[in-house]
């Protein structure tokens, strides 16, 4: 693979596979809705949105027009950390998306007659993903209570209200900022040359004048949790009720060397699937569950979060059964795990990072994700040996210093009427823990 | 390091396979060495409309239940023994066919069929095993119970199939799950766990001596013939109609659809252009843009031509607040009808035909991508060389079979709509 940086200061990678005559081609911006300002949340991803509106050169419909011709797929995404534009297209035609990819970098063009519709539609995006769903209006609160004061706890889209008064010159001025060549990450996988991929990016994004330095990032950072919070949301859609405890955990970025691979590991051992510990104690043995997972997503550029989630058995209560997590976890950080369970757990870790391999958009997107995270590409080459590396004393040291409870929020999915319960039966729980 | 010659720009993907005989049927192989690791894909020929009559969901738990303990190993033992090796095995069934999946590194693939011939041979449909899916399915069905699109999408195909099993639950009610039992997955799985039609793929580092050996293994052990329930091939019902279920949303989920055409319809190919330009995944498409962009109704609106193995149509949705739910249908339903009247303009059904045509070749770029695909063309009854001649299929399609086609499919046709929400002036 190749790794490069132009004088202008976008950095390319490149990832070669010549299996298949398709290159995906990515553009990655070192900013997300954590950089969103005070007051203007979901500018980020609708300022993604208004990425498809044209520009100078090539109005409204043009470039994606380009991509269908060439029977190719495109889309974007924003998340807190960065923001994504791609194509997949048959190889011969990557010279063509950089240039259009470098053309709305520098000259997007907005019109209020382009803005006011499509901010309707993030609008209808919203109520379809979160408005009309009780599980994600709990997620939406579950995140704002863990993140009192770090921007990872404001919704991506936004807040509905904050959302309706976005106004072109909000995207124009967050443009101006980040959509920098110094903010840009390039990464092309498939069926390329390195040089040619390099050369192709110099005649392309190559010409976009530096601005000089790269925007700074600088969030509020989230002060350090003391207390437990509990956040329960009750509707009369929901008849599947659900559990969820959500940690404030170290990220790649901001661990000790070895501590966010020890939660990697943690995770998997813990709820990656039917031979884990939630899932062998709370779904087979005691019978309390009919699910349970856990996920850390350890690709953050800031303090991050820790996932363990159930689905009780009828007839459980979520109390008991969020008492029940807790005594899986608390068994990890008291005694430890067995070394079968490690070399299992590392094993299908390493597996995945193999696997990926066939997929040329899943390399680009673990590569992406990483740089725009505060991580090198040495990193993610290296994933493996570290994770090897991880011992069953460091994993036990992740479950006690940072699954504490005081770190932590819990989550009940409740139907209607039986919030008040939840609350009640977990402060008598508590009383007598 | 053995490797597979690369295929030069425009040659034959045909070419690349190698229909391997073992237990009675073909696997087509894509033998590939860049990637340490073989994808295995297969599908027996019969799905979740062999559900016995008000036990809907059973081939569905049969499915879970399929890597849930075999032979000497329970349920945990087996999975164990997956993780160990970072073997994936899993089975899904939708309504046509039971599919099977197989992933493995190339260190373990003895071991990886191995488990999986177990899997299917030897599956112990252990009584508790049977009752942690039957939970687990029950708690998935009500986690959707008032999802709209899960509403919406229910409400649609019992109107649409009122009297076959396309119309029922395929993962099963609440009802129906309970009633499942032990000897009814049993059965299920002696008449539809059999060598009688099996579609199957495999993709990597693996020649076609070895994988012929891997596929006796695993398949001979199973009879030789199915005993499945006969499925009627079915028109579409309830032209017209609207079901509409009230649900405390601010948005209107919209599901709509008419009778389509069957895979080997030989107009087929036209409509899947035609389908392309009214609704097919692109930002030109005319629903994208009237719906979406002009007007700034919905952040999602699609179509799509659904064909399985009895009966085929086409359908659509989209999500639009209450107060414009009538808007948006009234739209969906003004594109349509100019679309039946004039049929595609010659720019796009240029922009069609290059979309379909370039795309082709996204399929293609992993493994297991690849072996899925085999295994869907070879199920659709296709021959390899197919691959080589789908394009040409496209690049066929002129004007007039579009704007006949589109006629066809449009014409006069009222949609059967359903709506979940609270939409105004529906």
């Amino acid at each position: 693979m190749a790794h490069f940086r132009l004088a202008n200061g976008l950095e390319g990678v490149v990832i070669p596979d010549h299996r298949a005559p398709v290159v995906t081609h990515m553009i990655w911006y070192r900013n997300g809705s954590a950089d969103d300002p005070q007051g203007k949340s979901g500018i980020a991803h609708f300022l993604e949105h208004l990425m498809f509106k044209g520009t100078k050169a090539h109005k409204q419909g043009h470039f994606s027009e380009l991509v269908a011709e060439l029977g190719g797929q495109e889309n974007a995404f924003t998340s807190n950390d960065y923001t994504a534009y791609f194509q997949r297209v048959p190889k011969e035609h990557l010279g063509v998306l950089m240039e259009y990819e470098a053309d709305r970098m520098k000259n997007l063009v907005l019109s209020d007659e382009v803005v006011a519709p499509e901010r309707d539609v993030v609008l209808e995006e919203r109520r379809m993903r979160t408005d009309s769903d009780p599980s994600a209006q709990l997620n939406e609160a579950v995140q704002a209570a863990l993140f009192a004061h770090h921007p990872y706890g404001t919704p991506i889209i936004g807040w509905e209200h904050e959302i309706e008064k976005l106004d072109r010159l909000d995207a124009l001025a967050y443009y101006d900022r980040f959509y920098t060549p110094e903010n840009a990450i390039l990464v092309v996988a498939g069926d390329v040359g390195l040089d040619e991929v390099r050369s192709l990016a110099e005649d392309s994004y190559g010409r976009i004048p530096a601005r000089g330095e790269p925007p700074r990032r600088a969030r509020p950072q989230e002060p350090e949790p003391r207390a437990h919070r509990l956040v329960t949301l009750a509707d009369e859609k929901v008849e599947q009720p659900s559990q969820q405890r959500v940690y404030l955990v170290p990220s790649y970025a901001t661990a000790a060397p070895g501590g966010a691979e020890a939660l990697e590991v943690l995770a998997h051992l813990l709820g990656g699937g039917p031979t884990s510990r939630l899932y062998k104690s709370l779904v087979m043995d005691r019978k309390i569950a009919v699910a349970a997972g856990a996920y850390y997503m350890g690709a953050s550029l800031d303090q991050t979060r820790f996932w363990v989630y159930a689905l009780p058995a009828p007839g459980v209560t979520l109390e008991a059964l969020d008492a029940a997590v807790g005594e899986v976890i608390d068994e990890v950080a008291r005694h430890g795990v067995a070394e079968d369970e490690l070399t299992r757990a590392k094993t299908r870790l390493i597996a995945d990072a193999v696997y990926a391999q066939d997929s040329q958009a899943a390399l680009a997107r673990w590569y992406g994700a990483a740089l725009t995270t505060g991580s090198q590409v040495s990193d993610v080459q290296q994933w493996p040996a570290r994770i090897d590396a991880s011992t069953a004393q460091q994993v036990q040291e992740a479950a006690r210093t940072w699954l504490a409870k005081p770190r932590a929020v819990t989550g009940f999915l409740l139907p209607e009427g039986e919030e008040d319960e939840g609350a009640a039966n977990l402060e008598a729980a508590s009383a007598h823990a | 390091m053995k490797k597979a010659p690369a295929a030069p720009e425009g040659s034959s993907y045909a070419a690349r396979v190698q229909p391997v005989e073992a237990a009675g049927f073909q696997t087509w192989l894509v033998e590939d060495y860049a990637v340490p690791l073989v994808a295995f894909d297969f599908a027996f020929s019969s799905g979740s409309s062999q559900d016995p009559d008000g036990k809907e969901g059973a081939v569905a738990m049969l499915a879970t239940l399929f890597d849930e303990g075999a032979g000497s190993l329970d349920s945990e033992a087996f999975h164990q023994a997956l993780d160990d090796k970072a073997i994936e095995i899993s089975f899904s069934a939708d309504r046509d066919l039971l599919h099977g999946r197989l992933k493995t590194l190339t260190r373990h693939i003895d071991a990886a069929f191995g488990l999986l011939r177990a899997a299917l041979v030897e599956p112990r449909l252990d009584p508790d095993a049977i009752e942690r899916m039957r939970a687990q399915m029950t708690a998935n069905l009500k986690r959707e119970a008032k999802d709209p699109d899960a509403l919406v999408g229910r409400a649609w195909r019992e109107t649409a199939f009122p009297n076959h099993p396309y119309g029922r639950a395929a993962r099963g009610t609440l009802d129906s799950l309970p009633r499942i039992e032990r000897s009814d997955l049993v059965g299920l799985r002696e008449r539809m766990s059999t060598r009688a039609s099996v579609a199957a793929a495999a993709v990597g580092a693996i020649d076609a001596e070895r994988l012929a050996r891997l596929v006796e293994g695993v398949f001979a052990p199973l009879p030789a013939t199915s005993a499945l329930v006969s499925v009627p091939d079915v028109n579409l019902a309830g032209m017209g109609q609207r079901k509409l279920i009230d649900l405390d949303v601010p948005q209107a989920t919209i599901r709509f659809g008419l009778p389509g055409l069957a895979r080997h319809d030989p107009d087929y190919m036209a409509a899947v252009v035609v389908n392309h330009v009214l609704g097919g995944g692109v930002f030109s498409a005319r629903l994208f843009k009237e719906v979406r962009e002009k007007r700034g109704l919905a952040y999602s609106v699609h179509s799509q031509l659904v064909t399985h193995a009895h009966a085929g149509f086409f359908s659509g949705g989209t999500s639009t607040k209450n107060e414009r739910a009538a808007e948006s249908l009234a739209v969906i339903e003004e594109e349509i009808e100019k679309l039946a009247s004039e049929g595609p303009s010659a720019d796009e059904l240029d922009k069609a035909k290059k979309y379909l045509i370039g795309s082709y070749a996204l399929r293609f770029d992993t493994s297991t991508k690849i072996a899925s695909h085999l295994v869907h063309l070879q199920s659709e009854g296709f021959p390899v060389d197919y691959l080589d001649r789908r394009n040409q299929e496209i690049a066929n399609v002129t004007l007039e079979d579009t704007r006949r086609v589109a006629k066809r499919l449009f014409s006069q046709k009222k949609l059967l709509v359903a709506v979940a929400g609270r939409p105004e002036g529906l």
